[in-house]
């Protein structure tokens, strides 16, 4: 990588000492995370300032679950469901679970087949991640349409506190659209690694740059944030 | 970790993803069985949480790659997120009232 040229030996002896190297870097001339490249930096800026925003949403469900004099619902037969007269409970949220994680996967190893330039392979990674990315959009519509026809809304609900309908429909909603937002930008980055822009060093349509592989493992920090939210969403409103 | 600085990622093997896959299966199945088995109580809410922050620390370690980055953007990412913390600690407090406003006095909206 291009970065590596820009250390020197003493940026080295700064690393090796804890937290006298991040008050070496903080306080040291123009940037403070020196080998780190401005893009990925700024997506990990993006994705906390993502995590306070679901923070947010997350912690707006605890305190209207904790101050309803209400009966919550119990998600644990909400998200039941039925298959040959046997009830599993939420077997479906399960199942999106785990494709969830498998698409992390993929998406892990198309990073480190980015970086080893076989780009086909990286490419066809990402794609696999995108199909895993859309099928759990698919079943979260399904479960939507579920729930909406058993009398759900973000008002009411059959089963207790109106405000189980709006903490639903608010978190799964907004963390469904990052996960089509990923789906979108994988196919558009898996195309461009497909045609060997960051081989033939093609400039951008939009930002008329060359690009290189770190855009994979930028595309994969957001891909895996999207999959970190809903292990905490799963935890707090499925199984809490 | 002695590649901190020269840090690329074509150094890690295939294997890494794997095992790391594997358990993130293991522990989802385990999240799952803590309701599927009924379990109630603190028991259920240590696991859950247990499970979770295993989960998500797993994640960002060696998915994202937090282990292996510069330790000035570590700090710089994960203390800010102990502001949550703080924030969830508020309306812990602000529920309780509201919860106890509520049950003194229920005719009031």
């Amino acid at each position: 990588m291009a970065q590596i040229s820009l250390r020197n030996e003493a940026d080295e002896v700064r690393q090796s000492s804890g937290l006298a190297s991040i008050a070496a870097d903080l306080s040291s001339d123009q940037r403070a995370f020196k080998n780190v490249s401005w893009g990925k930096a700024m997506m990990w800026i993006f994705l906390l300032s993502d995590t306070f925003v679901f923070s947010c949403f997350l912690i707006s469900y605890m305190t209207a679950r904790m101050s309803t004099t209400e009966p919550w619902p119990n998600p644990s037969e909400v998200f039941a469901l039925e298959i040959g007269g046997t009830s599993f409970p939420l077997l479906l949220i399960a199942i999106m679970t785990f494709v969830l994680i498998s698409s992390s996967g993929t998406m892990a190893m198309a990073v480190n087949y980015g970086y080893r330039r076989e780009r086909v392979t990286a490419a066809v990674l990402m794609l696999a991640t995108a199909v895993l990315g859309a099928a759990f959009v698919g079943m979260q519509a399904f479960e939507w349409t579920k729930l909406i026809h058993e009398g759900v809304r973000p008002w009411e609900n059959p089963w207790g506190a109106p405000q189980f309908g709006s903490s639903f429909f608010m978190i799964t909603g907004f963390h469904g659209t990052h996960v089509t937002f990923g789906v979108i930008f994988l196919i558009a980055i898996a195309r461009k690694v497909l045609r060997g822009d960051f081989d033939t060093g093609r400039r951008g349509f939009f930002t008329s740059r060359k690009g290189n592989y770190e855009s994979v493992e930028i595309m994969g920090l957001y891909w895996h944030f999207v999959d970190l939210v809903w292990v905490f969403i799963f935890a707090f409103f499925y199984l809490w | 970790m002695t590649h901190v600085a020269t840090h690329d990622d074509a150094q890690h093997p295939i294997r890494l993803y794997f095992v790391v896959w594997g358990w993130l299966f293991v522990l989802s199945t385990c999240s799952y069985l803590v309701d599927y088995f009924h379990l109630q109580g603190h028991l259920r809410y240590s696991l859950i949480l247990l499970f979770m922050m295993l989960k998500a620390g797993l994640i960002v370690a060696v998915f994202m790659h937090m282990a292996w980055e510069r330790l000035t953007l570590v700090y710089a990412i994960l203390l800010p997120i102990g502001a949550v913390l703080v924030f969830v600690a508020i309306m812990v407090l602000e529920s309780d009232y509201t919860l106890l406003s509520r049950t003194l006095h229920p005719g009031l909206p």
